[in-house]
């Protein structure tokens, strides 16, 4: 080991000729796309695997199924709206009740159904107000929440969650294509 | 008239303030967001207008897929619900479930996606294998042989005295008589209060719910 001339430690056996160049004084500016090309890409990684909105509730009441038909709750026909949820995501609704024939058995569509309902608050007396949701066998999980969802936009107070009628059903399944 | 000198630009940019800012942006995302849970069921729920954030104490989950199968999951840190459960879905059936068995179902995350008759197998299942296995479900829409009625009333017995926070957690696409079948066994274990998980959405302008945020300032939407 020696030391060379200007006193640094050169290392073994490297000769230190006398025309060895200067080390050039580089510029202290660092390029940094790349920096920000590793930020960028971390940013989309972190959006894509983590969760910003934490899932929230909606909560729902079952009603207790009574034996006997009297305990139920009486509902004034005149300030019900029925509505029957089908394939496909149809609606199909009626006021009050179903006539034998059937001319008041409408259909809608999730974005009719909004103004149906508000309709009806409007006209009818707020006691007798009452929602009834029937939804088909062919109806999805997310027909469901998304009826009991407008209930609470439209602040429907009472409203119910009930197995459709063999009629309706029947009604349906001829108005569907 | 003499030449006018444009003086040639570097066309390198500096990218130091570009460099802070995504870097700043990634710290955030770091700090304010928390990884996914990795999720064994697969389920896409739907949106609504409820802002009641979900209550992870005490948690008993039934997930409904897209098929409408029923899984049954019981929160992580209640391990001791989940032995009763079992011990008490044993002893009804006559399963014989060892201690190993039961041992899987203690593991976070686990849940339980079979019929009574294929438990057994189910609970021997390597966490390896579990993840192809194809579960057919908890039967639910059969009204005759609702087995979710079984666990329920087997869940109730275990959080007895403790306050349970019953979720479903329904894909978009289940078909609601599978719901229903949930709903009957709940019913039929007096169950009568339960919350569905649902993406946060906004509320629609010019409903009536929207009128009473604007008055209350935007409070819980929940009607109690």
């Amino acid at each position: 080991m020696r030391y060379g001339r200007n006193g640094y430690l050169v290392g073994w056996g490297h000769k230190k000729g006398p025309g060895v160049k200067k080390g050039k004084k580089l510029s202290t500016r660092v390029d940094l796309t790349p920096m920000v090309d590793l930020g960028f890409l971390l940013i989309t990684f972190f959006i894509f695997t983590t969760t910003m909105s934490e899932p929230t509730a909606m909560r729902l009441f079952l009603p207790k199924d009574t034996e006997k038909p009297e305990d139920q709750n009486k509902v004034k026909a005149s300030g019900a709206l029925s509505i029957m949820l089908g394939k496909d995501n149809q609606i199909f609704y009626y006021a009050g009740e179903l006539l034998p024939d059937g001319s008041n058995f409408k259909s809608a569509t999730f974005k009719e159904i909004r103004q149906v309902i508000i309709d009806k608050k409007k006209t009818t007396n707020p006691e007798d107000f009452v929602v009834v949701i029937k939804p088909g066998p062919e109806s999805t999980y997310k027909n469901t929440v998304d009826m009991l969802d407008e209930m609470a936009i439209n602040e429907v107070k009472r409203y119910a969650l009930v197995d459709i009628f063999d009629q309706e059903l029947a009604l349906m399944a001829a108005s569907q294509k | 008239m003499p030449k006018v000198k444009v003086p040639r630009k570097s066309t390198s940019v500096d990218m130091t303030a570009m460099c802070d800012v995504a870097f700043l942006l990634l710290s955030f995302f770091i700090l304010t967001t928390k990884f996914k849970p990795t999720e064994a069921l697969a389920v896409t729920t739907p949106k609504s207008v409820s802002t009641k954030p979900v209550d992870s104490k005490n948690m008993v989950i039934i997930t409904m897929d897209k098929e409408g199968k029923a899984y049954l999951s019981i929160g992580d840190e209640n391990t001791e619900q989940k032995d009763a459960i079992l011990d008490l879905v044993s002893q009804w059936k006559s399963l014989n479930l060892t201690d190993v068995e039961k041992k899987s179902f203690r593991a976070a995350g686990a849940y339980i996606g079979v019929p009574f008759s294929q438990l057994k197998s189910f609970l021997q299942l390597t966490p390896d294998q579990l993840k192809n296995f194809k579960a057919d479900g908890i039967p639910v829409t059969d009204t005759a042989n609702n087995e979710m009625e079984v666990w329920m009333r087997a869940v109730n017995s275990a959080f007895q005295g403790e306050k349970m926070n019953l979720f479903v957690k329904g894909d978009n696409d289940a078909k609601y008589p599978s719901f229903k079948g949930i709903m009957t066994a709940l019913k039929k274990n007096e169950i009568f209060k339960f919350s569905m998980i649902t993406d946060p959405q906004g509320v629609p302008e010019g409903t009536d719910l929207w009128k009473t945020q604007q008055r209350t300032g935007g409070r819980s939407t929940d009607n109690e």
